[in-house]
C-alpha cells in the first residue's frame, strides 16, 4: 500500500478504501464478475494512475477509460485543418500548449512551426486578443479546444473583440460537449457500464442537470467528483452504494467548487456566442449528434472556419481520416481496450513518437499507462 | 489542461473589461473576473478563485485553494499551467 502513504490524509484513504471493499463485497463485485465505473475526465483518468487509485481499491471494481480528453478525441484531419490555417502567411496561430504535439496525417503543430509556420502556444485566449491588439496587420487565429470547462474562455474573448471592433481576431472552434458521447457510449451495445465518475471542472460550469438523462433514462448513477485522490475515491463509494441500494441518480460530490445549476455568467456567454452543431466528428466515436459548437452568425466576423473557409463545418467539405495504421486508439477512446492490449502500444507508440493523441497528453489513457505502468512492474518484481 | 490553478486577487487591473491581478503561486497574472462577479468588482480583491485558462471561474475558499495547490504538484500540473503562463507571455512579445 505505498501509494497510500502519498495521500495528504493516509487514514481517511484507508477508511474509505475499507468502505468501498465492505460495499463491493455486499453487491457481490469480484475480479471475474467486476463493477464497471467509467471515469469519464482525462485529469480523473491521470489521478488514478498517479496514484495507483485502480491497485488500491477492491478488485472488483474496473475502471473504464472515458473520452474526456480534448486532444485525444480530435480527429487528424481537424489538426490538418490548424496546420492548413497556420501556414496562411498573414496567420499568426495561438493555441493552447496541449494541441502541439498531437499528430495530424503529416504533421503535428509543433512540426509545422519548425517548418516556419507562426504559430504560437498561449496560456489564455485573452494573450491571442493582446497579440491582435498588438498586431493590426496579421490575422491572429485561436485553436478554441476542449470542453465546457474551456468553451467560456473563447465565448467571451469573442465577445470583448466585439466590443473592441477588432477586425484581425478568430476563433477555430472545435469545442466539444460531454453529454453527447456518455448517451453514444450508453447506447452501444457492446459497452458493459454500471456507473460514472463525472468531472467537476465540466460541472462547474454546466452545473448537475445535463447529466439527468443518465440516471433517468439509463438507470445508471454519476457521482460529479472532484480530481484528489480522496473525492476520487469518495465518489467510488458513493457510485457503489448507489448500486446496493437500487438508487441511480446524478449526485455531488464536488459542491465544495461545483455549484448545482453550474456558473450563470459563463452559460449565458456559451449560448449567446455558439450554438450545436447538428453533427461532429470525434476520433474513435466517429460522429455524435449535437456534441460540438459552432459560432452564431451574429458573430461570424470572428469565426475562422466562415473567415479562411477551413473546417469541419467550412462549405468545401472535409476528408474523413482513418486512424494510424495498425493502432487501436478508437478503441481505447472507448473503453473498449486497455492502452496495453494495443500491438503499437510502447513499441510504435511512445510519448516521444506518439502516433496517436492518447500517448501525447497527460490526460491520454496510453500516457498514464506509459508513465506509471513501468514503475509498477518493478514495484511488483521487487 | 482541463484543472483550473488557484490564485489570490491582489488588485483590480481593468474595470471596463473586469481583469484583476491574481497571484498564482507566487506568479502575477492578469486574469478575467467577469464568470465570478456578481457585486462590486472591488469586492473581489483579496479572494481566492480556481482560475482556468486564464479565467476565474469559481470562489473558493483558502483551505480549498491550498488544498488543491497541493494535489496540482502532486499530478505536476502546478508546474505545468506556470510555464503555459510564462509560455503566454513570451508568445506576445515574439516578433517575426
Amino acid at each position: 500500500m505505498r501509494y497510500v502513504e502519498e495521500f495528504r490524509d493516509p487514514k481517511a484513504a484507508k477508511s474509505v478504501l475499507a468502505a468501498i471493499a465492505q460495499v463491493a463485497d455486499e453487491i457481490g463485485a469480484t475480479r471475474d464478475k467486476p463493477v464497471h465505473i467509467m471515469e469519464i475526465c482525462g485529469g480523473h483518468t491521470h489521478a488514478i494512475f498517479r496514484y495507483g487509485l485502480d491497485k488500491l481499491v477492491h478488485d472488483g471494481i474496473e475502471f473504464i477509460h472515458g473520452p474526456g480528453c480534448p486532444v485525444c478525441v480530435l480527429p487528424r484531419s481537424r489538426v490538418d485543418e490548424c496546420i492548413e490555417l497556420a501556414e496562411l502567411p498573414e496567420v499568426i496561430f495561438t493555441t493552447f500548449g496541449d494541441a502541439m504535439r498531437v499528430p495530424g496525417t503529416k504533421k503535428s503543430l509543433m512540426q509545422a512551426k519548425a517548418d516556419g509556420a507562426d504559430i504560437r502556444m498561449v496560456y489564455s485566449p485573452l494573450d491571442a486578443l493582446e497579440l491582435a491588439r498588438r498586431n493590426p496587420d496579421r490575422e491572429v487565429v485561436f485553436f478554441g479546444l476542449g470542453f465546457e470547462t474551456t468553451t467560456p474562455s473563447t465565448a467571451f474573448s469573442i465577445q470583448q473583440a466585439a466590443r473592441e471592433g477588432l477586425t484581425n481576431f478568430s476563433v477555430f472552434c472545435n469545442h466539444i460537449t460531454v453529454p453527447p458521447p456518455i448517451k453514444a457510449l450508453l447506447d452501444d451495445p457492446h459497452m458493459v457500464l454500471d456507473g460514472f465518475v463525472g468531472p467537476g471542472h465540466v460541472s462547474m460550469v454546466i452545473g448537475v442537470h445535463p447529466y439527468d438523462f443518465i440516471a433517468q433514462d439509463y438507470g445508471k448513477p454519476l457521482v460529479v467528483s472532484g480530481f484528489e485522490p480522496l473525492d476520487l475515491l469518495q465518489s467510488v463509494l458513493m457510485v457503489l452504494e448507489q448500486i446496493r441500494d437500487g438508487r441511480a441518480e446524478i449526485e455531488n460530490q464536488y459542491a465544495r467548487v461545483v455549484p448545482e445549476h453550474g456558473n450563470p455568467a459563463s452559460l449565458a456567454a456559451i449560448s449567446e456566442v455558439y450554438e450545436p452543431r447538428p453533427t461532429f466528428e470525434w476520433r474513435g466515436l466517429g460522429e455524435i449528434d449535437e456534441s460540438g459548437l459552432r459560432i452564431r452568425d451574429a458573430y461570424a466576423a470572428f469565426d475562422a472556419e466562415a473567415k479562411f473557409g477551413i473546417g469541419y463545418g467550412a462549405a468545401k467539405g472535409r476528408a474523413v481520416v482513418e486512424e494510424p495504421e495498425g493502432a487501436a486508439c478508437g478503441l481505447v477512446m472507448t473503453g473498449r481496450c486497455k492502452p496495453t492490449d494495443c500491438p503499437k502500444f510502447g513499441t510504435g507508440c511512445t510519448p516521444e513518437m506518439p502516433l496517436g493523441a492518447l500517448m501525447v497528453s497527460s490526460e491520454g489513457a496510453c500516457a498514464a499507462y506509459y508513465q506509471y505502468g513501468g514503475a509498477r512492474a518493478t514495484e511488483a518484481a521487487e | 489542461m482541463c484543472l483550473g490553478i488557484p490564485g489570490q486577487i491582489i488588485e483590480i487591473t481593468d474595470t471596463d473589461r473586469y481583469m484583476g491581478l491574481a497571484d498564482v503561486s507566487g506568479v502575477r497574472r492578469e486574469v478575467s473576473l467577469l464568470p465570478v462577479t456578481e457585486g462590486p468588482l472591488d469586492d473581489m480583491v483579496g479572494k481566492w478563485v480556481l482560475i482556468h485558462v486564464g479565467f476565474a471561474m469559481a470562489v473558493i475558499d483558502e483551505d480549498e485553494a491550498q488544498k488543491t495547490l497541493e494535489a496540482l504538484r502532486g499530478l505536476g500540473e502546478a508546474q505545468e499551467t506556470l510555464e503555459q503562463m510564462a509560455e503566454g507571455d513570451k508568445a506576445l512579445e515574439e516578433v517575426r
